[in-house]
């Protein structure tokens, strides 16, 4: 059983997230230790096991970049192993840029960090609709590259946060 | 997770840090990205006419790992002909840093580096 079966929703990219939250508190209910403690040693192991798969998933739904890479997965790109590296010399270029900046940025110059945590954005959410896009074609090595080129964009926000932080 | 003394060692006093103009025709600039960790690689060559790489430089964000792979190739290529460097392996990188199998893909991009460095070369003196 896939991720989207378990929670009997269709296997698509687009989803509802207020109802995948309401169907996997209910899965969740449904396999609370409470309930198996009259059981067997091995119907709890069993809850134990299957509330594991279900936070898993649950986890990988929500979040549109892992649900964009699960499901190609099950169209045959596995992309969880891979070490194969990014050579897009405009995107790199434009990433190093990127680093550049951040390391120069100076976390208690509001507007500098505002201006940058706003472009970020924007361009995340452009490769974002661009992965939606190509998801949906059904072009997946396209798609791929896209996944790939977004977790360059997460890292860099997980950056921006992180000087916040210091 | 505990580096190797080379690791801290590039890490610490990383070698040929910088970069060259890369519009120069002799000038090679690889880039590469590892979308797992997001660490960002630019190796450049300098070449001269007999096919030699007379220097190298690099920039490297990431770990300590990806920036001792990147430090110790610079050092390595240098005085190297293209093919030799053509020749370099990760497994020669991931061997002399004494990398963890976590970290064999920082060595792989300092690998890909050079390769896509080459590949720009040729590039620009083929057309």
């Amino acid at each position: 059983m896939n991720h989207f079966e378990l929670f009997d929703i269709p296997t698509a990219y687009d989803l509802d997230l207020a109802e995948l939250q309401q169907r996997y508190r209910k899965l969740q209910q449904a396999l609370h230790p409470d309930r198996h403690a009259a059981g067997s040693e091995r119907d709890k192991l069993l809850a134990v096991q299957r509330t594991a798969q279900l936070n898993d998933a649950y986890q990988t739904l929500r979040s549109p970049l892992a649900r964009a890479e699960y499901l190609l997965s099950l169209r045959g790109v596995d992309m969880q192993h891979e070490q194969k590296t990014l050579q897009d010399p405009e995107f790199l270029m434009a990433q190093m840029e990127w680093r550049e900046r951040v390391e120069e940025l100076d976390a208690t110059d509001f507007t500098a960090m505002d201006a940058a945590y706003t472009e970020l954005a924007e361009q995340t959410a452009q490769l974002q609709a661009e992965l939606e896009r190509l998801i949906k074609a059904d072009a997946n090595g396209d798609a791929a590259d896209t996944i790939r080129k977004l977790k360059f964009m997460h890292k860099l926000r997980s950056e921006l946060e992180a000087l916040e932080e210091m | 997770m505990a580096y190797s003394e080379k690791v801290i060692d590039h890490y610490e006093n990383p070698r040929n840090v910088g970069g060259f103009d890369k519009n120069d025709p002799s000038i090679a600039t690889g880039m590469v990205g590892a979308p797992a960790c997001g660490d960002v690689m630019k190796l450049q060559l300098k070449i001269n006419d007999a096919g030699i790489i007379e220097d190298a430089k690099f920039k490297t964000y990431g770990c300590g790992s990806a920036i001792a792979s990147s430090s110790l190739v610079t050092e390595w290529v240098k005085g190297k002909s293209i093919e030799e460097a053509s020749q370099l392996k990760n497994t020669q990188i991931a061997e002399e840093l004494a990398l963890p199998p976590v970290k064999i893909h920082c060595s792989i991009l300092a690998e890909d580096a050079i390769k896509a460095a080459l590949e720009d070369y040729k590039k620009k003196h083929t057309s």
